[in-house]
């Protein structure tokens, strides 16, 4: 859709501005499309376009207002003044770790995140979310291993890394939180009883004939019971 | 039962679980009910001595306003303090209320929090409260299992007394925790360097000074006959306790002793048992139960 | 900005008092270790000589115990000349301690108070 095409058409525009070229773009879109629409074609920064994988991490500002927003660009609508910026990638230090090696404590999330405990509390975090997430509140539970809460907290994010962004003090928030979230599904969660069951039978080998009768099925077959399926 | 606002700081949390433990426990036998602080954070120990550094005073004035919330919201009545058992902590969220009593800074501060704060809150390391809430003789009275023939010496610290306009007691020769010690029934021994540095920071990546001061800190009270060192900070107790192995390689006689919390003792000798003493929790690194199980 | 004003700014303080005691030194509990004494770094703020202040390792071991300050007859807090100094080299991006560089193992063991503290002094 070019803009010449519906320069004098009726939709309602509004001003933006994309790595510092103005244009106008229609007020209903969100910042993708609106992108999309001004001619930028997305490699990265894009994924699920449903506000669920965090790739689309974005920082706007509107104008005659001086303060950073973020958002996730395929769910925010633009707005009239709108300056936009992109962060598609956080380069956090990838840590690796052995599940199995750390315990659900406080001192787990220091030995892969020690600068933790350089955290000023100063809410930046929280301000940088753009799922209105209690970042600050969560990080702080983490300092003292209250995984629990943590989980709670975190539950919703996104990882899209603007919080990381922002600290002060270098913390990654969202990869403290999938950390926590990780001790604590392992460590703190009792295994649900009909898991432990299902996994007795795949060790018998109750599933085995039902699974090589699927292996053995032609493609249109497949797609033929796929189309069929009832969900019960 | 008077309520009183508690702040317990990350190391309560994890490290110095027996030192909540017993804390919380002394308090209730003392008609002193500890509510923690409903959301808190990190006070960000050290306090910053920079006379421009605003934003590291955020994390403890932010605190200061959940206690101003505590008494919005009626959980606490009429109660203008609160209680710290961490002498760190206590030390940096007093140095905060002094650092805004310049209104300049008081005044962009709270242009970054949530809620304005005016100074109102004054923090009170529990220690402290013992001393001027409950008094001494109070605790001598509710005394089951006098500690009788126990030799505690007392180790302070620094950021409990220094400097003046934040400090409990005379700097130089403070004698709060021997008068405690003595209510309770124990034999005070004498620690001329009960109030020399443990160490604080070096212990992540300096260990040679904190061992150094170990030794100081604990060879005359040794000498002395202490059997068990009373501390009430846990950076403290975490360096007086974990470093004394390595004191012994250097000076092979060295004694090692227990370091327990006086909170612990206090438990001990108000008869509230063994699980209020947090000595099961088994963090006290040098086993006090074998200096500590006649009084058990 | 010369050094004595930058310290005097950050921390505060008045160097100009300092008479050169020692009572500082003599009460500091960690000068067993430090190349030169707080007192001679106090005389070098005075006279400009910045180059052996920060080549010393005395500002870097200051524990803040704040054992000179309530001591000094001239009222100088001298644990705040400590901090400036550390100030200045922290607040051009330099950490005094690799983070990164701290063992696992020291990791799991350390309270939370003993990072938080130690990154206060040491972190940029």
């Amino acid at each position: 859709m070019s803009r010449k095409a519906d320069e004098g058409s009726s939709v309602p525009k509004v001003k933006i501005w994309v790595m510092g070229k103005e244009y106008k773009v229609p007020s209903s879109f969100t910042i993708m499309t609106a992108m999309e629409y001004i001619g930028y074609r997305f490699k990265q920064g894009i994924g699920c376009r449903n506000g669920y994988c965090g790739a689309c991490a974005t920082f706007y500002r509107v104008k005659g207002d001086y303060k950073l927003r973020p958002a996730l660009a395929c769910q925010e609508i633009v707005k009239d003044g709108m300056v936009i910026v992109q962060i598609p990638f956080v380069p956090a230090k990838k840590t690796i770790y052995d599940i199995d090696k750390l315990e659900p404590s406080a001192n787990a999330i220091f030995e892969n995140y020690p600068e933790v405990a350089r955290c000023l509390s100063c809410n930046t975090c929280t301000k940088a979310c753009p799922q209105n997430l209690e970042v600050m509140e969560y990080v702080q539970a983490a300092l003292r291993g209250d995984l629990e809460k943590v989980m709670h907290l975190s539950f919703e994010c996104v990882e899209c890394g603007l919080c990381a962004m922002r600290c002060p003090a270098e913390i990654k928030p969202y990869l403290v939180a999938r950390l926590a979230r990780r001790l604590y599904a392992k460590y703190m969660v009792p295994l649900d009883k009909r898991v432990r069951k299902r996994e007795e039978e795949i060790k018998e080998g109750k599933f085995d004939k039902e699974l090589e009768r699927l292996m053995k099925m032609s493609v249109e077959r497949l797609k033929e019971l796929y189309e069929e399926r009832r969900l019960s | 039962m008077i309520k009183v606002p508690y702040y317990p700081g990350c190391t309560l949390k994890t490290t110095a679980q027996n030192y909540e433990v017993s804390g919380l426990a002394v308090a209730r036998k003392l008609g002193i009910e500890l509510i923690e602080l409903p959301s808190w954070n990190c006070c960000g120990v050290f306090p910053s001595l920079a006379n421009d550094d605003l934003m590291r005073h955020i994390a403890p004035i932010r605190n200061l306003i959940r206690v101003k919330k505590m008494i919005e919201n009626g959980i606490i009545e009429d109660q203008y303090r609160f209680v710290t058992l961490c002498s760190m902590c206590y030390h940096t969220l007093k140095e905060a209320n002094l650092f805004i009593k310049d209104e300049e800074k008081l005044k962009k501060l709270n242009t970054f929090l949530e809620e304005e704060y005016k100074g109102e809150i004054e923090p009170l390391p529990f220690l402290k409260l013992l001393q001027v809430e409950v008094g001494f003789e109070k605790i001598s009275e509710e005394v089951r299992k006098p500690l009788k023939g126990l030799k505690v010496a007392p180790y302070y610290g620094c950021l409990l007394l220094r400097p003046r306009e934040i400090g409990i007691d005379n700097p130089e020769s403070p004698s709060i925790l021997e008068q405690l010690l003595s209510v309770l029934g124990a034999d005070v021994v004498e620690n001329p360097n009960k109030t020399q540095c443990c160490g604080s920071y070096h212990t992540v990546n300096n260990k040679s000074i904190v061992v150094r001061l170990t030794y100081d800190n604990l060879i005359y009270a040794i000498k002395n006959g202490a059997e068990v060192i009373a501390v009430g900070c846990p950076l403290c107790a975490f360096n007086l306790d974990h470093y004394q192995v390595e004191v012994k390689k250097i000076h092979f006689d060295f004694k090692i002793v227990p370091i327990v919390y006086y909170t612990q003792l206090m438990a001990i000798a108000l008869g509230l048992g063994k699980e209020s003493s947090g000595l099961e929790l088994g963090l006290n690194y040098v086993d006090p139960i074998p200096v500590l199980k006649r009084f058990l | 900005m010369d050094l004595k004003e930058k310290v005097e700014s950050i921390g505060a303080v008045d160097v100009m008092a300092c008479v050169q005691c020692g009572l500082c030194s003599g009460s500091c509990p960690v000068r067993f270790t430090m190349d030169i004494s707080p007192t001679q770094v106090i005389r070098l703020i005075q006279l400009e000589v910045i180059e052996e202040i920060f080549s010393s390792n005395t500002f870097l071991t200051c524990s803040t115990c704040f054992s000179c300050q309530i001591i000094c007859p001239r009222k100088i807090s001298v644990t705040k000349i400590m901090e400036a100094l550390r100030q200045i080299i922290l607040r051009k991006g330099q950490d005094l301690i690799n983070v990164g560089g701290i063992p696992g193992e020291e990791l799991r063991k350390l309270p939370p108070i003993a990072l938080v503290s130690n990154f206060r002094k040491t972190t940029a």
